[in-house]
């Protein structure tokens, strides 16, 4: 999988990828969507990227701990939950504000955010998942000196790892 | 303070567990000073219920409480009347001694504060019981008595032996209070009162129930356990594996009279019938012979002292059975008088062993110069409890023969059980409460000498009241015996029996106990030997089979264990979806609920046909897949068909995210398959095949039937047109699904982001686990 | 429709139970996955079968068009799939690492809580 064509193709794809996720995010109360498929593509971006580049790079390319965005997510997720105590209505009821940015009228929501939280609850966690096993299946020396980000240089291809037991 | 008695009513119940919460704080401080000031709980609670006793002499009841689960017709409320009042003084009165005792006797113990603290709860939940007025109440505080008599047997937790006995008192008298609350249910539904105070004067229904007899002998079973009555005597010679005050309270004077005093309270209700006055009697009668012959044998002070309590209790049972008139005064009076003069004993018997090392009646003797005091208490107690004149032993037993002689054969073999049983207990009394002070000296263990005031405080003020109670006896009479028979008769009852002997056949009956008794003390040894060669020809008693019955149940429960898990998961999962196939398919079998024939959709498309298809052929596959490859690719294959079938259904939602977890899923399985060996044979033999198959597919079989069924029946729109009506005019958002998950079921979907944030941590845990064991390095940020 | 369905679903079920009575715990895995599947298609079929109209409101009504499928089931089982998806992820894990622990896979050797010759409890006090 350690090909010249994929580590090209790579990084534009992670990125696109990414950026589509965002938009099925946002896109998700009015159309098919939503945090947990906007998480999953984010989750798939990264999966490609950490094939292609393997797992230190992607670790460093998303700068937080994997864990540490889906405890964010569950923060905000919670948050948003616990905005409506402020407004007198139980928990978890969706409140709604329309301010003006730019001369555009932008919906925002609790659920918004909710659904927000999901996102990063998905992303971060499978993430970890993910890397947690990708890195567990990587011989130890790669591991030990990561390669830069954004590598270009081919590098030699890894050995088979070798079934145990 | 009339305003406000019932609140102050409310303090006192809670006073003695108010104390004991501070006892082992107080007593770090104060060390073993510490007795004198929690003394002041008890006493206090004594005066309070002192300023009753006028009320109920009267012939009032005292009732009070405040509503706990009202719709339940469940209430915190005490009901105080002549039995109850009596029982609170009773408890407050000897606890506060108690509580100054063992501030003696445990004095310098490392944990004299866990002790002060466990007799003062003890006390709250024994004051709770006596004065309870709902069941409920009563039966908690029931078990909480026998809970407390766990901690203080097993007080001293290191020895076996008092492990053992904690642990048989509390499974005798903790299941006895199990059948006790199995009774009060029924007395509850037979009545339809759940208090004691309407209870004691219903006036019909109870005896004419035809459950009647069930909730005797289950009251009866809380009772007797409760107040060891053969054949469940047992557990109480054990439990004197307590420090002594702890023998002296519990196993004396309070909670072994809970069961008597359950069954004076129930006399009105349930009293006077065929059964009551067969079983009490026979059973009281029994132990009151066993147990006065037990005590023979023995030569421990406390042990002769069990047995004899024991016995005591056994003629306080017959004595609320028999029915005569004069019965219940009688049980009345020597319940006080045992009371006060079992409690002096023990506490001597208890100082003794605490001044001179030893309570083997062989090995004391000539103790009189060296503890005067005690002695003088002793022979006080002594004298009671034998019965002479002068004290209230004397009059209790004159009147038990009162009641007890008359002219038909069952009260001729009562009166001599009566006789014989007392004869024996003047010997112990003596065997007690003058034999080691008498006759030359011998040296013990410890150089004895008189213990401190706080050790012979008790046992005086209760053998002295022993006396003065007789000598004022009408005062005791009115403001104690009194009211409390007519309490347990449910009608005026004056008992007016005083000091002057009344030459009768009480007075002669008297007499020959006496002489018997005397009879008995002069050849002790002799009689002692005889016992015990009689015993040991009667062979194991309940004692051993006690213990043969928890080894039993040790080994039944070890069997049960290894039978139910085997510890070999694909039994588990066998039982459970054997379990699964026959839950779907027997009752759809038996009321005949099976669905109708379906008929070949008529209407079925080219592509969906093929993607159901591509399912079957994948999930087929997976079965089938001999190594891990191919494995990972025809999981992909189903997981991606279900995925196009959602599709074609209108899910485009549910497609899309089917899609992305079935690529994760497959990119890890190729991750961890690399490492993991996928056996390339299913290693069960063919018949475990056939068998697995069949349990899977009738598994399968029952879903499908019950699928079937379900889509039969008209689809309840009800939650649908919600989630639809709202979903854009109040939610805002045009994708019903989302909605759904993130505004109309978000506390929901909360909790289902929580548990993958959790898997996310569990996973890291495990590979970390590893990394950090191996190399200690390499690990991510 | 729906008999058909129901007929794939106990292909699923039976599958899924045959696998998960095996010793071998990446055969109980497999078996796992194929369960989660057939429980959102059950799932799915008790809410009833419509083509291709997903539930998404169109721009200017306030309610789905008639033939929309139901919603409900459908929020039901997009959490379920996550759900079991990150289940899926601890187990396989799991398995992975008790194989790498223990050296087998075989759950008749993982005798670790439940040993085959447990000592009684001691009959004493």
């Amino acid at each position: 999988m350690n090909t010249l064509i994929l580590r090209t193709v790579a990084p534009v794809l992670t990125a696109l990828m990414l950026l589509f996720s965002v938009f099925v995010l946002l896109r998700g109360h009015n159309e098919p969507g939503g945090g947990f498929i906007g998480g999953l593509i984010a989750v798939s971006a990264l999966a490609i990227y950490g094939i292609a580049f393997g797992v230190s790079a992607v670790r460093r390319a998303i700068r937080f701990h994997p864990m540490a965005i889906a405890g964010s997510g569950l923060l905000l997720a919670t948050l948003s939950g616990l905005i409506s105590i402020f407004a007198g209505v139980p928990f978890m009821s969706g409140l709604w504000i329309y301010p003006e940015v730019l001369g555009v009228e932008v919906p925002l929501s609790t659920v918004m955010s909710f659904d927000i939280g999901v996102y990063l609850v998905v992303v971060g966690a499978i993430t970890s998942i993910a890397l947690a096993l990708e890195q567990d299946s990587e011989p130890r020396e790669v591991v030990a000196e990561p390669p830069p980000l954004r590598a270009k240089r081919p590098r030699k291809p890894r050995p088979k790892p070798k079934v145990e037991g | 303070m009339a305003a406000n008695v019932p609140a102050l009513t409310f303090i006192v119940l809670f006073l003695p567990v108010l104390a004991a919460v501070l006892a082992p704080g107080l007593t770090r401080f104060l060390g073993d000073k510490a007795a004198w000031v929690l003394a002041l709980a008890p006493a206090l609670a004594f005066l309070h219920f002192c300023t009753f006793l006028g009320e109920v002499a009267a012939g009032e009841v005292v009732t009070g409480g405040y509503a706990w689960v009202p719709s339940f017709n469940l209430s915190f409320s005490w009901f105080l009347d002549g039995l109850s009042l009596t029982f609170a003084l009773l408890i407050t009165g000897i606890g506060t001694l108690i509580v100054i005792y063992s501030g003696g006797y445990m004095k310098g113990h490392p944990d004299q504060g866990r002790f002060l603290a466990f007799i003062l709860l003890f006390m709250g939940a024994m004051l709770g019981l006596v004065v309870s007025d709902s069941f409920l109440m009563l039966f908690v505080y029931w078990e909480l008595t026998s809970i407390t008599s766990f901690l203080l047997i097993g007080f001293d937790h290191e020895r076996e032996a008092a492990r053992r006995a904690a642990l048989q008192a509390l499974v005798v008298t903790g299941g006895g209070g199990l059948c006790l609350l199995a009774g009060l249910v029924f007395l509850w539904n037979i009545t339809g009162v759940t208090q004691l105070s309407l209870l004691v004067h219903l006036e019909n229904g109870l005896r004419e129930s035809p459950f009647y007899l069930a909730t005797l002998v289950l009251v009866l079973a809380g009772a007797f356990t409760k107040s060891a009555q053969f054949p469940f005597h047992f557990w109480l010679p054990n439990a004197m594996e307590a420090p002594t005050p702890v023998s002296a309270y519990l196993h004396s004077a309070t909670m072994v009279k809970a069961g008597v005093y359950l069954l004076m309270r129930l006399n009105p209700v349930m009293g006077k019938t065929p059964a009551w006055e067969i079983l009490l009697p026979f059973f009281g009668g029994i132990t009151l012979i066993s147990g006065t012959l037990l005590a023979v044998r023995q030569t421990d002070l406390k042990l002769m002292l069990a047995y004899t309590t024991m016995a005591s209790l056994g003629l306080l049972v017959m004595l609320t059975g028999f029915g005569a008139p004069h019965a219940v005064e009688a049980a009345v009076l020597y319940l006080v008088a045992h009371s006060l003069f079992k409690g002096a004993l023990f506490m001597v018997a208890g100082t003794v062993d605490h001044e001179t090392g030893t309570r083997d009646l062989t090995k004391l003797a000539g103790l009189r110069t060296a503890m005067p005091i005690t002695f003088g208490a002793a022979l006080l107690a002594a004298l009671s409890m034998g019965g002479l004149p002068l004290f209230f032993g004397f009059l209790a037993k004159e009147e038990i023969y009162a009641a007890l002689a008359a002219g038909n054969p069952r009260a001729v073999f009562f009166t001599g059980l009566a006789v014989a049983g007392n004869a024996l207990m003047f010997a112990i009394a003596f065997a007690v409460g003058l034999k080691p002070f008498l006759g030359p000296r011998i040296e013990t263990p410890k150089h004895a000498h008189e213990g401190p005031v706080t050790l012979w405080l008790g046992p005086v003020v209760l053998a002295a009241l022993g006396l003065l109670a007789t000598l004022f006896s009408a005062l005791a009479h009115r403001y104690v015996s009194s009211p409390m028979a007519s309490a347990i008769t449910d009608q005026k009852v004056t008992v007016d029996i005083a000091v002057m002997p009344h030459v009768g056949l009480p007075l002669m009956l008297s007499l020959i106990t006496m002489t018997l008794g005397a009879l008995v003390y002069w050849r002790l040894d002799t009689a002692r030997a005889l016992m015990v060669r009689a015993l040991e020809n009667l062979g194991p008693g309940p004692d051993r089979g006690f213990d043969r019955l928890v080894c039993g149940l040790v080994r039944l429960s070890v069997a049960i264990t290894r039978f139910v898990q085997p510890g070999r998961l694909e039994i588990y999962i066998t039982a459970t979806f054997i379990l699964l196939a026959l839950t779907l398919l027997v009752p759809p079998l038996v009321f005949g609920e099976l669905p109708g024939m379906p008929a070949w959709p008529q209407n079925l498309l080219v592509q969906e046909g093929a993607f159901l298809l591509i399912a079957l052929i994948g999930i087929l596959a997976v079965v089938r897949a001999t190594d891990r490859l191919t494995a990972i690719v025809s999981l992909g294959i189903q997981g991606f068909a279900v995925a196009v079938i959602f599709l074609l259904f209108g899910a485009p939602d549910l497609s899309f995210t089917q899609f992305m977890v079935e690529t994760l899923s497959v990119v890890i399985l190729a991750l961890v398959m690399t490492r993991l060996r996928l056996s390339p044979r299913d290693h069960r033999p063919v018949g475990q095949m056939l068998f697995d198959a069949m349990v899977g597919v009738a598994c399968g079989l029952g879903f499908t039937l019950l699928l079937m069924k379900s889509v039969e029946a008209p689809f309840d729109n009800l939650l649908t047109d919600f989630f639809n009506a709202y979903s854009k005019t109040i939610a805002h958002g045009a994708n019903v699904v989302n909605v759904i998950i993130v505004d109309f079921r978000g506390t929901d979907t909360l909790g289902e982001i929580a548990v993958v944030m959790v898997t996310g941590l569990a996973v890291l845990a495990l590979i970390r686990v590893r990394a950090g064991k191996r190399a200690g390095s390499g690990e991510g940020r | 429709m729906e008999a058909l369905f129901a007929i794939l679903i106990g292909l699923f079920f039976a599958a899924a139970i045959y696998l998960m009575l095996s010793k071998h715990t990446v055969r109980i895995l497999l078996g796992i996955v194929l369960l989660g599947n057939g429980v959102n298609l059950l799932l799915f079929t008790t809410g009833r079968l419509t083509r291709e109209v997903p539930p998404i409101i169109p721009n200017g009504m306030d309610a789905l068009a008639a033939g929309a499928a139901n919603p409900l089931p459908q929020a039901l089982i997009l959490t379920a799939i996550v759900i079991s998806f990150s289940f899926f992820a601890f187990l396989l894990v799991l398995t992975y690492r008790a194989y790498q622990e223990l050296g087998t896979d075989n759950t008749d050797e993982m005798r670790l809580a439940e040993p085959r010759d447990e000592e009684r409890p001691p009959l004493g006090y």
